[in-house]
């Protein structure tokens, strides 16, 4: 079965979509990220998504729901990449992804996510040790 | 009026939805649509051949490239011969869903076209024209 490829970089797990999803494939990115997540414990998500032409409300409602169940399993997930073009028509359509952390490059979406994990740890209190 | 190309494709898997942005991507690229007008149309397009494949019980996509004197554009004719929509305004509200999803689709498709048609007859089935002119 088609799949899109996880990687696994520390504790963060990677995925680039290089192929125009159809919705069967975005569903099976979405569990098993979910799944990955458990299993790996990841503390963050990085999805580079600057490969993709067009992102509609399937599309939308998926990085939506990664990003939803991913802060329920205690990860943060960042959304790279996006086209200027996928963002104007994506705010045309009526989506604006609420709950989903964006950057403009992986780069700065891997600072997000450990500045994110930094402050976390403070919180809990491992930041003075 | 002139048109260059005008074909029809059936939607019946969800394949058929790539297919379908394809295929619209290709003729917006040709007709000399903005990158930001081809992305609208193209969006557009996979929302309701999504509409046709999951509310219509598949269905069919014609695609046209219109040159005329006046215009240039694309213009895209989804049909199915599913349920029909009972209410159509209320179809066009932005949440409104009987799918389980965002319920963006159709009123979405509306926003990013420059023209938008939709006839609708409960039990016979739903067309849905939109266009973008460039």
């Amino acid at each position: 079965m088609e799949r899109i490829p996880i990687l696994k970089m520390g504790d963060y797990l990677l995925v680039t979509i290089q192929v125009d999803m159809h919705d069967r494939l975005a569903m099976t990115l979405q569990d098993d990220l979910t799944e990955g997540i458990a299993r790996t414990r990841a503390r963050g998500v990085l999805i580079d998504i600057s490969s993709l032409e067009i992102v509609d409300s399937f599309i939308g409602r998926m990085l939506g729901n990664i990003a939803a169940m991913s802060r329920v399993l205690d990860a943060e997930t960042v959304v790279v990449g996006m086209r200027p073009a996928v963002a104007i028509t994506l705010v045309e359509l009526g989506l604006s992804l609420p709950g989903v952390r964006t950057a403009l490059n992986v780069e700065q979406g891997m600072s997000l996510l450990q500045l994110a994990r930094a402050e976390q740890e403070n919180i809990n209190g491992y930041g003075e040790r | 009026m002139v048109m260059v190309k005008d074909e029809t494709m059936s939607i019946r898997t969800s394949e058929d939805v790539v297919r379908v942005r394809q295929v619209a991507r290709e003729l917006a690229l040709a007709q000399g649509l903005s990158l930001v007008d081809q992305t609208k149309i193209v969006t557009a397009a996979s929302e309701l051949a999504r509409n046709t494949l999951d509310h219509g019980g598949g269905g069919t996509v014609r695609l046209e490239a219109v040159n005329s004197e006046t215009r240039r554009g694309l213009r895209l004719t989804f049909e199915d011969q599913g349920p029909g929509i009972p209410d159509i305004d209320l179809a066009l509200k932005d949440g409104y869903t009987t799918g389980g999803g965002l319920g963006l689709g159709l009123s979405g498709a509306k926003r990013l076209s420059n023209e938008f048609e939709i006839f609708s007859r409960v039990g016979e089935g739903t067309r849905v024209m939109i266009a973008r002119w460039k």
